[in-house]
């Protein structure tokens, strides 16, 4: 039999947990299901495909659309043989030790540094000291900054997947290092690039604070070459503008409900490219 | 053979650049914000700067003391953790060791979900749902205040509180639990007095990282936290050490803006802090 204060003890852990999950669960559901009951309403054909225009005082959000877009594209370019390069070096070239763990514990700092401080630096450095003005391209140089290190954790986690006796038995043929990389470890890292992408994805999507002094936030309606060197506001940095400066909270919800929505497929798509590795490495 | 020498050696030193670029990225990091934050310090005095209680970058006599800020900006972190941490320990708890796998892959998407929601959709949220609630709850003129960045941030860090949590708990040995519960433990007791403090560190770890990403937060707070640089108090409009750059960051200039970059420098210095704090526990778990 259990004591009447070991019967309490589990009673009040038993209490806590459940109250702790119920709100956690709670609020996830009530926070989408606010955000799509506000929003949804407010989206319309003419939200998604104009652009704002002042003398008839209608909002339409499709300069922030593409934005988005454009700063997205320009991030991954540039991040992605710069991120599969490091994780490269870190797990076929580098045997210092020592340079590894620096390496390493250098990108969990980036990791944990406030996209505040990113823009802030961003500002100084690709605006300022290297003249690109405020500019989506500015601000794509200072995202792909802030996810050079979930790319190359990504690829380097893959990499450690690719078997040793693939890498033996092409040097054994006479490969050199090089054509060993390109041809075996390379193709090794497609699963870790692919999670990392996603993973990026999301993170400039939701990304404001950096943004906002690199970037900038105005609401031309350009083409792609022309959009990156000219200031843009990305959605996130529009629902801002809309929501504190200009009280259009009607125009706010409806980016945040469009947010929401490619929150979900982000989330979707990570766990299906998860579970189908996870079958691939399985075979 | 000659030439394959040469293209190898290019290559490696292309791959020797790539991965030396985090520590190049850190390195431009922090001597920037070393540069450009040291100046206004010298002009204001370390002492006036720290521990100034009143901020008034646009006055006629300016005025930069950043003591409010830097109160905030723990009181709203330590504010977030008191809330946070025992929903997203008791969370963590309950979907590594009891619920059922239904529930558990549920609320694991939910989590991620919450993660994955941008900061600023928190913040819209916030301003239209906490700020209206706290202003007639508690019947003070203006609800954007302290506490609503409080319970904000508290909401913000529980995916990562939850998640790593999670991890150490999953990664505690079987055994341990086996041979607790053989020993007459029920499952309940054998969680709490077996397997959390064998996971302790992560878990310490995962409160680490909760602590960092509540004060690096900007937008967010930005929005509901009413924005006035007044010592912190739980029902008044407050501002950040983020809030404080970003909100006057557009318009600044001279010895504000500066001051503004100092703001980062010791924003920057309380976030090395608890890097390093993280990394030890995170060693610390590895062990």
């Amino acid at each position: 039999m259990l004591s009447k204060k070991r019967k309490a003890y589990i009673t009040a852990m038993k209490t806590a947990m459940y109250i702790s999950v119920g709100l956690t669960a709670a609020l996830v559901i009530f926070l989408v299901l606010f955000v799509f009951f506000k929003g949804i309403p407010h989206i319309s054909r003419e939200l998604l495909f104009t652009k704002p225009s002042y003398t008839s005082g209608r909002i339409g959000i499709l300069p922030d659309v593409l934005n988005t877009l454009y700063i997205v594209l320009a991030t991954l370019i540039l991040v992605i043989p710069l991120g599969v390069g490091a994780a490269i070096y870190l797990t076929e070239y580098a045997q210092n030790k020592k340079i590894v763990g620096m390496i390493e514990y250098a990108a969990e700092t980036l990791s944990g540094i406030p996209s505040i401080i990113y823009g802030l630096v961003g500002m100084l450095f690709f605006c300022q000291f290297l003249g690109f003005k405020t500019s989506l391209l500015a601000g794509s140089m200072t995202l792909v900054i802030m996810n050079l290190p979930t790319i190359m954790r990504t690829t380097q986690e893959s990499l450690k997947t690719v078997p040793q006796s693939y890498r033996d038995g092409a040097f054994g043929l006479g490969a050199g290092k090089w054509r060993v990389i390109r041809t075996v470890v390379l193709p090794g890292c497609v699963d870790g690039v692919i999670t990392g992408c996603i993973l990026s994805v999301g993170r400039i999507l939701g990304e404001s604070a950096a943004l906002l002094f690199t970037a900038g936030f105005a609401h031309a309606l350009n083409g792609i070459v022309e959009g990156l060197a000219s200031p843009g506001a990305t959605l996130t940095v529009a629902l801002y503008v809309y929501a504190k400066e200009q009280g259009e909270f009607g125009v706010a919800f409806a980016i945040a409900a469009i947010l929401m929505i490619l929150t979900l497929l982000i989330n979707l798509s990570a766990v299906l490219v998860s579970k189908h590795f996870a079958k691939k490495r399985k075979l | 053979m000659k030439k394959n020498k040469i293209v190898e050696r290019a290559v490696h030193g292309v791959f020797l650049i790539l991965g030396l670029l985090t520590l190049g990225c850190v390195l431009l990091i922090t001597v920037y914000l070393i540069i450009s934050g040291i100046p206004a310090i010298k002009e204001i005095g370390l002492f006036d700067f720290l521990f100034g209680t009143r901020w008034a970058s646009t006055a006629e006599e300016p005025s930069y003391g950043i003591l409010p800020f830097i109160l905030t900006s723990i009181y709203g972190t330590a504010g977030a953790i008191v809330i946070g941490v025992p929903i997203g320990f008791f969370s963590a708890v309950y979907l590594s060791k009891f619920a059922a796998p239904k529930i558990k892959g549920f609320m694991e998407n939910a989590v991620s979900l919450l993660a994955g929601i941008p900061s600023v959709v928190y913040g819209l949220v916030g301003m239209l749902v906490l700020v209206p609630g706290i202003r007639t709850l508690f019947d003070i003129p203006d609800g954007a205040s302290l506490a609503a960045a409080i319970i904000v941030l508290a909401i913000m860090i529980l995916p990562s509180i939850i998640k790593v949590s999670m991890t150490a708990l999953e990664a505690v040995p079987k055994e341990y639990e086996d041979a607790s519960l053989a020993l007459g433990a029920t499952p309940v007791e054998t969680c709490f007095r077996v397997s959390v403090p064998a996971a302790k560190s992560g878990i310490a770890a995962a409160v680490v990282l909760g602590v960092g990403r509540a004060i690096g937060e900007a937008m967010a707070v930005m929005m509901v936290s009413g924005n006035v640089p007044n010592m912190p108090s739980l029902f008044q409009s407050v501002r950040f050490l983020t809030t404080a750059v970003a909100s006057e960051m557009s318009y600044s200039s001279g010895l504000q803006q500066q001051a503004l970059f100092s703001i980062a420098l010791v924003l920057f210095l309380f976030i090395m802090l608890i890097n390093a704090v993280l990394n030890f526990f995170l060693k610390k778990e590895n062990c």
